[in-house]
């Protein structure tokens, strides 16, 4: 086939392209990851029976934030490295951001613990469980997000499923929260971002396999 | 001085594509189709200086370039350089051809010298080897049936869907998923 002819095909009928496609196609992804994974805490976990005087304590809002500060930083280089040519500017440093501040409320909890605390503040009472529910929960996201991804179109494969998984794994914590007695600002600095890493993995290590165009 | 005059005359290009892709995008056909057709010109240069070794393979990759910027326009964000944009999706397309070669390589004994060297060298355009007509017959009938009679013999979408006995909505998302499909045909090394 001749390149004008194709040019000819490709312009016949190609019709007007609604505007802001990338951004929607994240926000339902956004939207049908935490419905999903809202419905599976309900039918398999069940919020935490104190939720009620939880939401009280600045500790409760404090991991909220944590989780939903790797949501919006997620989002906003999946959002980038849906596009081509698009630079990924300050990305690392939005996600650097939340897990630092984090990081800091661990090691001063931990500094003016008793050296007995230390341990307890660290494992909580669900450390062998909380990655793997927080992946458990993400699995909706992150069919969703990489069907969003997938239908755009990144460059960096490996990049892309990372964003994506990471964004997954975020939004599976965000509703974990809902479940998990945790408040230990150690135990989320360590067990939450790990359980967020996971599905980031996954997605780093699929990327290139499933987001081919 | 001189500087400032070819950044002018840069971005008087850019403008002037991005012009005709924004009223592209928004609807107007002979917008598109004279942005696709500058854009091949574009493409073939930028691919012809990347592709000094390989021209037999510049033609499809410009078509195969030219597909992928048409299936994936929806990700075109007006406020973004167009040439960015552009230059990053083939790349992109480079990088996944010679991925490829290099994996038929390994497989198979080097023929290809062979045809290289004995090949003409660059008359304006040289013809592409990939036959797409070829690669349409491979799709299934809910894709190729709207390609065709949209795509090749310009019927509208009512007609076409008259034609196939389709609906019109079923028309449209074959057109759009059997040239995702043709993409996806070339990528498996078709």
């Amino acid at each position: 086939m001749r390149t004008d002819d194709l040019v000819s095909m490709l312009a016949a009928g190609a019709g007007a392209v609604r505007p802001k496609q990338v951004a929607r196609r994240h926000a339902r992804a956004v939207i049908w990851g935490l419905l999903g994974a809202a419905l599976l805490m309900a039918m398999l976990l069940g919020p935490r029976p104190d939720l009620a005087t939880a939401v009280l304590l600045p500790m409760f809002w404090i991991k909220l934030a944590f989780v939903a500060g790797i949501a919006a930083a997620s989002l906003f280089a999946a959002l980038r490295l849906s596009r081509p040519g698009v630079r990924l500017t300050w990305v690392l440093g939005a996600l650097a951001a939340p897990v630092l501040a984090m990081w800091l409320l661990a090691a001063i909890a931990l500094v003016r613990a008793d050296a007995a605390q230390r341990a307890i503040l660290f494992f909580g009472d669900t450390w062998d469980v909380c990655p793997f529910l927080i992946t458990m929960l993400s699995v909706p996201a992150f069919i969703a997000a990489m069907w969003a991804m997938k239908g755009l179109a990144p460059t960096r494969l490996r990049l892309a499923g990372a964003a994506a998984g990471l964004l997954a794994g975020a939004l599976g914590a965000l509703v974990y929260c809902l479940h998990c007695p945790e408040m230990g600002a150690p135990f989320i600095a360590f067990w939450y971002l790990l359980g967020m890493l996971i599905p980031a993995a996954a997605g780093a290590l699929l990327g290139p396999r499933l987001l081919r165009w | 001085m001189q500087r400032i005059e070819e950044t002018g005359r840069l971005n008087a290009g850019e403008d002037k594509l991005r012009d005709l892709l924004t009223r592209g995008l928004a609807g107007d056909e002979g917008a598109y189709r004279a942005f696709l057709q500058e854009l091949s010109a574009h493409l073939r240069a930028f691919l012809r200086k990347r592709l000094a070794r390989l021209p037999d393979e510049v033609e499809d990759l410009v078509q195969e370039s030219l597909l992928a910027v048409h299936n994936q326009r929806h990700t075109y964000d007006a406020g973004q350089p167009l040439t960015a944009w552009i230059h990053a999706i083939a790349k992109y397309k480079l990088v996944d051809l010679l991925r490829r070669r290099s994996k038929r390589e390994l497989l198979t004994d080097p023929l290809d010298d062979e045809f290289s060297l004995a090949s003409a060298v660059d008359t304006e355009v040289a013809d592409a080897r990939r036959d797409l007509g070829k690669l349409l017959a491979q799709l299934p009938d809910r894709q190729r049936l709207p390609i065709i009679h949209m795509k090749l013999e310009g019927l509208s979408v009512a007609e076409a869907a008259k034609r196939t006995g389709m609906s019109e909505a079923a028309v449209k998302v074959g057109v759009h998923r059997g040239l995702k499909a043709l993409a996806a045909i070339i990528r498996g090394g078709a």
